[in-house]
């Protein structure tokens, strides 16, 4: 088990955003989390990465609990996301955006830095070559000098998941990566998402309101409502489950969403 | 990385060109004893504002509590030289170190803080400083530490001024320096790519600190005093003018932001009341046609050079 959340929540004042949220996650898995606007998806993504800290419950990554880390801590633990509003650094070049994901694997001490000595060149040649490397695999090498905000959306969020992969992570929550993307790109991007799954041994989680991605994509799903598990499993079951259709469709409504 | 080798190169050699030359129209006294004033003025402001360009540019943390800093350099080096007698080396040591330390503790606590709160925080605690000096007999209080040893020549100057320079710049360039800027492009996205914006914050507002105290001590020792009223919160406007205007994120920007304001002050020395005046109307100008100063965030380069000569042709042709 790579994730395993124990009776997650969070309380905002009086309101209860996520109660008692208890998702399992095995390594190599491809988990949709889906739910109507509001659900408490996002609010799942901020407590995995410890943006919010949880009211009660606690997380575990491999067995350890990352309870009180802090996002940078639980990225060092192999936790890495996207955003649903794109968050790259902007102003930077697109090489830059996935150089600064490399940072906490390096070494070189300030000293080093500053005199230019000891492993200060052999590191600033591996962290260049192999931000090349990947933004290859994402078709962007040819943009790296580019400024990011010049990007093309679907680039922008293609960037992203470079950079969240630059960080070395052993699970990749991706929030809302179609979101903004017509319907080829979505399809290019479910192509990529289960390719760098196998390339970079990743367990990935992913909250989605395409449909056809998810149901397409993911081996199980998680459904939310107002904080709510309100339904678990295989995108078949999960398709036909009332609950989720009376959620997403409201009562009374026969078919199930495509 | 033989390019950034070979630029380190060119940056010695430029450096050591300029020193050469104004060293020998100083000596020669071709430069009189005014600009030569000027020119130690502005290697000193060149140290403060490429420090604070550290904290306000690249890391995106708005201080405006630099004089401080300079204060606590400026007499804690000025005490070593004159209370304790020990060599001017030692002193600018002492004046780093202090400064950085003092930076530090501030830091912590301070950089939690963000935007406007920071600035009125540090501006505070650069007011404190200020005023525990004023009120300290041990070194002059409100008529200031007087009888400071001339130690303060152009190769000094010019000298810490290259350091300061050479370090930042090899920090900023740094994976150190990626952290920093990141912090400032969007601290969120940065912690989530595993950097640590709490410890980069409170670096890059101790580097600075140091080299602001550095800038300190070779200022007390240029004028023989250390006086509280050198410290205003005047002095932080002052260095934060030069950031501004050569660029935020631009290390040659506050070289050409520090150089342009020590002149043009230095031609208005008849009318120092035109001072203030000409600074605001320069910024107001600058805030409505370049509001990212006048490099914006980008280094003086070749390139930069080369564009400006290709524009200068397209213009002609036209």
């Amino acid at each position: 088990m790579l994730l395993k959340t124990d009776a997650l929540s969070i309380k905002f004042g009086g309101l209860t955003a996520l109660d008692d949220l208890n998702l399992k996650i095995h390594s190599g898995e491809l988990v949709g989390l889906i739910g109507p606007n509001g659900a408490g998806k996002t609010t799942v993504f901020n407590l995995l990465t410890g943006v919010y800290s949880p009211s009660g419950g606690n997380i575990f990554l491999s067995g350890k609990s990352l309870k009180g880390l802090k996002p940078f801590q639980v990225t060092q633990s192999g936790i890495a996301r996207t955003f649903q509003n794109i968050r790259l650094f902007s102003e930077l070049s697109v090489l830059d955006n996935v150089k600064i994901a490399h940072n906490y694997h390096l070494s070189c001490s300030l000293a080093e830095s500053v005199l230019r000595a000891g492993r200060y060149f052999p590191e600033e040649e591996d962290v260049e070559r192999e931000s090349a490397k990947l933004l290859e695999i994402f078709n962007l090498k040819d943009k790296m000098h580019e400024t990011a905000k010049n990007l093309p959306y679907g680039e922008q969020r293609r960037l992203e998941i470079a950079r969240a992969l630059a960080t070395r992570p052993s699970l990749l929550l991706l929030d809302e990566p179609a979101a903004g993307m017509n319907p080829q790109e979505t399809n290019d991007l479910t192509k990529m998402i289960r390719w760098i799954r196998g390339e970079f041994a990743l367990t990935v989680l992913l909250i989605e309101h395409d449909m056809r991605l998810v149901m397409d994509l993911c081996e199980r799903i998680y459904v939310l409502e107002y904080g709510i598990t309100i339904a678990q499993g295989a995108p078949e079951k999960i398709r036909r489950d009332p609950r989720v259709i009376e959620a997403y469709l409201g009562e009374e409504v026969p078919d199930a969403p495509h | 990385m033989n390019k950034t080798r070979k630029n380190d190169l060119i940056m010695f050699f430029c450096g050591a060109v300029v020193f050469l030359l104004l060293h020998a129209l100083m000596e020669t006294e071709i430069i009189g004893p005014f600009w030569q004033l000027n020119i130690i003025l502005a290697c000193i402001n060149i140290i403060l504002a490429v420090s604070l360009n550290l904290i306000n540019g690249f890391t995106g943390q708005f201080s405006i509590g630099h004089a401080g800093f300079m204060a606590i350099g400026a007499y804690v080096s000025a005490i070593m030289t004159v209370k304790q007698g020990l060599p001017f080396i030692i002193a600018i040591l002492a004046a780093f170190i202090a400064a950085a330390a003092l930076g530090f503790v501030i830091g912590v606590p301070t950089l939690r803080l963000s935007g406007d709160y920071l600035a009125i925080a540090t501006l505070g605690l650069s007011e404190i400083i200020r005023v525990c000096i004023l009120n300290t007999p041990y070194v002059g209080g409100a008529s200031g530490f007087m009888g400071i040893p001339h130690l303060t020549n152009f190769p000094w100057a010019f000298g810490l001024m290259f350091l300061t320079v050479y370090l930042i710049k090899n920090i900023v360039n740094s994976a150190h320096g990626r952290a920093l800027i990141a912090v400032r492009e969007n601290e969120l996205a940065a912690e989530t790519m595993g950097i640590d914006a709490a410890k980069y914050k409170t670096l890059a507002f101790t580097i600075g600190a140091g080299f602001a105290g550095l800038g300190g001590a070779l200022f007390s020792h240029y004028f023989y005093l250390a006086h509280p009223s050198s410290f205003t919160f005047m002095r932080s406007f002052d260095i934060l003018t030069m950031v501004v205007l050569g660029g935020l994120g631009s290390i040659s920007g506050s070289i050409i932001g520090a150089v342009i304001l020590v002149f043009v002050s230095a031609a208005l020395a008849d009318f120092p009341e035109w001072r203030m005046i000409i600074y605001a109307v320069t910024l107001i100008v600058l805030m409505i046609f370049r509001p990212q100063g006048l490099l914006g965030n980008k280094e003086l380069s070749e390139k930069m050079l080369g564009l400006l000569r290709k524009g200068g042709i397209r213009r002609d042709a036209a």
